[in-house]
């Protein structure tokens, strides 16, 4: 590979027509009935605003955002299939796009003749499809099934062959548009592998997703867009836990704007509203909001509480569950065996955890306000949220403060 | 882009050109009972009812009818077909337009290909009714190659602004399969030229699906030369339509993944 970079945007302007988005066409007939129906000047959304940056060869670069950031938008362009409006895409060497897996594919035709129609499209030649059909076919897992028309295929089926075909392309660039998160697990490892494969081989990637597991795993950089933007660029952890605070923090904003307390019974959130909770804060050390904890740091939960009819019988509880709702950790204040003394009617619960031992990862909130009996007067479900970083690679569900040493036989520990 | 930049992505892809135009013949067909064999059924059926109607029916005076009226309707069903489904060819196209990267050209060649290899599969048929009909066929016959490629390059151009066309104005399909039926009345399939009074003559060369009729008419079922001054003004005007035609779609091309 060469030095020069392998893909490069310079001051990537991109607009489109609302009209375009709202998917209203012309018509000859509004064109007759109202010929002179003037367009409106600001009918345009920018959909990228001025970005620029470079792409290594052989490095992965993944592309964070919220939906309408801008991310597809941007990979089409380098894909050739949108034009800029101003500034300029520079993409070297041969481009294979996982935007879309099986363009082109007919239901009638076998597996065997949409994969020389698929790989046509894709810009291989007759030969090329010959020389790989073989490795195509043993890759799809498809087997027999390949002289089959496509229309008897499941969805699965139907990707891994496009999937099949499209990375057999063998490109110098590979873009990738969220196409990993369909398939089975099975499929995901063979995803995964290939990708690995292609990094070694020091292929250019391009990712899109929302899987931010993904981004870390195979990201060497990257970007975030917000709003057409760049949001910020660099190293993925650092990107990706600036991301995951703007998120939370939006969350929050979007949970306080909803939190309406008559509408307490719906699935995330019960109790007989004797006492609620109005507010649920995650605080560091500091006593600052904070959405992304390095392992061991210290955490305060704060939650604001009003009682609506006074009672004496009240405990606070909470349980941290991870991303996969398996529950951590959780316990209340009577369990605890604390005495908050007498509470005012409205105030403030922290709950302090001087070490997050856990391991890297999403972590969700549940709050809650019961009686000693269990009886909840308001109990949140996933009332926030907070992340984990850690550079360790330790698995589980927690850790516990350990240490590690070697011990020569019959030596006394 | 210029004109031969744009032809010589289409010739660049013509693998693909082949195998889409294959997929669209084939596909057509797949799962039904006859298969491939429609193809030639189609026509046959066509014939036979407007032999029943005009033959029969409505006892048109005309030796031959039937055939010379066969002589000018397959062409026209390439031409008209290639039409209405060209005009499409960028709308339907779906994740081709949008998701995949290939010279866009290629979409509404080949439906004129299809068409066109559908137009030429069904020669055999007329074929085997000018022999059953008793008319020779003569060395004027030859100019068939010419007068076809003409017709191809013609419609060809027409349907790169057509399917242009469709992607800001939806409607224009809707538009022009009505226009075709009017032009196919206008144009002398159904009737032979000298039915028309001679002071009209200047208006059918006018029409220029009119003079290829006439020409394909001349060549095979009236077995004399074309009128090679029609030909000529043919010529000159496929090329500078598909000049123009080429243009226009480049001009507008960036817009059509966002358009659809």
């Amino acid at each position: 590979m060469s030095d020069h970079p392998a893909i490069e945007v310079r001051d990537l302007v991109k607009r489109f027509r609302r009209e375009m988005l709202e998917r209203s066409y012309g018509t000859w007939k509004s064109l007759l009935l109202k010929p002179f129906a003037k367009k409106r000047e600001r009918d345009f959304i920018t959909v990228l605003d001025g970005l620029s940056f470079d792409v290594a060869a052989g490095r992965t670069l993944a592309v964070i955002g919220q939906n309408g950031s801008g991310k597809s938008t941007l990979l089409k362009i380098m894909a050739g299939i949108y034009k800029p409006d101003q500034g300029s895409v520079a993409v070297h060497g041969r481009v294979s796009s996982l935007i879309e897996l099986g363009a082109g594919f007919h239901p009638e035709f076998s597996g065997r003749e949409n994969v020389f129609l698929n790989g046509t499209i894709l810009g291989l030649s007759k030969k090329e499809i010959a020389e790989r059909f073989d490795h195509i076919v043993a890759y799809s897992g498809l087997g027999e099934y390949i002289d089959a028309p496509v229309r008897t295929y499941s969805s699965g089926m139907y990707v891994r062959l496009g999937f099949s075909v499209a990375v057999n392309v063998d490109p110098d660039v590979l873009l990738v548009d969220e196409v990993l998160a369909v398939g089975d697990e099975a499929f995901a490892h063979k995803c995964e592998d290939k990708i690995n494969q292609f990094k070694r081989a020091g292929k250019t990637i391009v990712l899109v997703t929302h899987d931010l597991g993904a981004v870390e795993k195979y990201a060497d950089e990257v970007i975030w867009l917000d709003g057409g933007c760049l949001a910020a660029r660099g190293e993925p952890l650092r990107v990706i836990d600036a991301y995951r605070q703007k998120i939370s923090l939006m969350e929050d904003q979007i949970r306080r704007d909803q939190c309406q307390p008559q509408e307490s019974l719906d699935q995330e959130r019960w109790g007989d509203g004797q006492v609620l909770i109005e507010a649920v804060r995650v605080l560091d050390g500091a006593g600052g909001e904070r959405a992304v904890f390095q392992q061991g740091e210290a955490l305060t939960l704060e939650m604001d509480y009003r009682q609506i009819q006074p009672t004496a019988d009240l405990v606070f509880g909470v349980a941290i569950s991870n991303a996969q709702e398996v529950l951590c950790y959780g316990t209340n204040t009577h369990l605890d065996r604390v005495d908050l003394g007498p509470l005012p009617t409205a105030g403030s619960v922290r709950f302090d955890i001087s070490r997050l031992d856990l391991v890297q990862g999403t972590y969700l909130l549940d709050v809650a306000a019961h009686a000693t009996d269990g009886r909840a007067y308001d109990y949140i479900k996933q009332a926030a949220s907070f992340a984990v970083r850690s550079g360790l690679g330790d698995e589980g569900v927690f850790r516990p403060p350990h240490a590690w040493r070697a011990v020569a036989k019959g030596e006394n520990p | 882009m210029t004109l031969t930049q744009h032809l010589a992505e289409l010739h660049r892809y013509r693998a693909l050109l082949g195998a889409l135009a294959g997929r669209e013949l084939k596909g057509r067909y797949r799962g039904s009972l006859l298969g491939f064999l429609w193809t030639f059924l189609n026509p046959l059926l066509l014939l036979l009812v407007y032999a029943l109607v005009f033959s029969v029916y409505f006892r048109v005076q005309m030796e031959h009818y039937a055939v010379f009226m066969f002589t000018g309707l397959l062409p026209w069903i390439f031409f008209s077909q290639s039409l209405s489904e060209g005009a499409g060819a960028i709308t339907d196209g779906g994740s081709l337009v949008t998701k995949v990267l290939f010279p866009q050209q290629v979409l509404p060649a080949v439906k004129v290909l299809a068409n066109f290899a559908n137009y030429l599969l069904s020669l055999p048929i007329l074929l085997g009714f000018l022999l059953a009909g008793g008319v020779p066929l003569t060395w004027c016959a030859l100019a068939f190659p010419l007068v076809a490629a003409l017709h191809l390059v013609f419609t060809f151009a027409l349907v790169l602004i057509l399917a242009t066309a469709t992607v800001f104005m939806r409607d224009t399909r809707h538009l022009l399969n009505n226009l075709l039926t009017l032009w196919f009345f206008l144009t002398p399939v159904l009737y032979p030229l000298s039915q028309v009074p001679e002071k009209y003559h200047p208006l059918v060369y006018l029409n220029p699906a009119a003079l290829f009729t006439l020409a394909y008419q001349d060549i095979i079922f009236h077995g004399r030369w074309p009128r090679w001054d029609h030909l000529g003004a043919l010529a000159l005007l496929s090329l500078v339509l598909l000049w123009a035609g080429i243009r226009v779609f480049e001009h507008y091309k960036e817009y059509f993944a966002e358009k659809i």
